[in-house]
């Protein structure tokens, strides 16, 4: 019953924030209600027994990205830009195309429904998403892309401040 | 009642529609990207939800590697970002054609 509870309180207020990201006029609240949802999606983790997920989401996202990303919104301070002013039959496709999509998506959840495995009672998989249980897994069998990752990450610091830095054109 | 995976497959999908909108009607190059970093993490909700039905840690190592990228992606999309604010004295994606025609 609680994690019903849970499951639709943090599921709406996360669709809440999201289309709070959409509507608000100000950048830099787009910003702030992105990590609201951001910590909508860790409480998420948390019900799924994902620990280790979940405090990486509040620290990688919520706390390293977002706050680069409000860093460069006030570093820029732009001023408010109009939505959408171009012609209009462009927002209508968008809108046309974004219900296509949905559509699709919930027609795939809605005909797998019976084909779907249990969620599994959660007492017996509270390891599963355990630092522990993750850490088996990533160095061991999944040490390679490890490796590479941390190579991705240090071309992409390189890659940006080499970018930020010099001047195009 | 018991939450079933479903309910975390349809929430995923309506954040994931969510993120494709705000890529099409946003005209602030830093907003499409907070649109991206939405739908990615759309994506890995419903990675995790899978991960735990199946009982198997191999959907969270994914996400963890989707996050790296995904940190990588802001880092280089906002780089570019400023580059380009440095030139134009805009974001607004409207007036970024430099490549049209």
């Amino acid at each position: 019953m609680l994690a019903t509870f849970l499951f639709f309180f943090l599921a709406t207020v996360a669709i809440a924030a999201a289309l709070g990201m959409l509507i608000a006029r100000n950048p830099v609240s787009s910003a702030l209600w992105l990590i609201l949802n951001m910590f909508c999606i860790a409480g998420l983790y948390l019900t799924l027994n994902a620990q280790f997920i979940a405090v990486i989401q509040v620290l990688v996202y919520a706390g390293a990205i977002m706050v680069l990303f409000l860093f460069v919104l006030m570093l820029l301070n732009l001023a408010e830009l109009p939505d959408v002013q171009q012609a209009d039959w462009k927002k209508g496709a968008g809108f046309v195309l974004v219900v296509g999509i949905l559509a699709q998506l919930a027609y795939i959840v809605a005909m797998s429904t019976g084909t779907l495995p249990d969620m599994g009672s959660l007492e017996q998989t509270v390891t599963t998403g355990s630092p522990q249980a993750i850490a088996r897994v990533l160095f061991t069998h999944f040490a390679v892309p490890m490796q590479i990752i941390g190579a991705l990450l240090l071309v992409a610091t390189i890659g940006a401040v080499m970018i930020a830095k010099r001047r195009f054109i | 009642m018991e939450v079933a995976l479903n309910w975390y497959l349809g929430l995923s999908a309506i954040l994931f529609t969510i993120g494709v909108l705000g890529v099409l009607i946003k005209r602030n190059a830093i907003l499409i990207l907070m649109s991206v970093e939405l739908m990615l993490n759309a994506v890995n909700l419903s990675l995790v939800a899978l991960s735990q039905a199946m009982g198997d840690v191999t959907g969270q190592i994914l996400v963890f590697f989707v996050m790296a990228v995904a940190a990588a992606e802001a880092a280089i999309g906002l780089a570019l970002v400023i580059a380009i604010f440095r030139n134009k004295l805009t974001v607004d994606v409207a007036e970024i054609n430099l490549f049209r025609y």
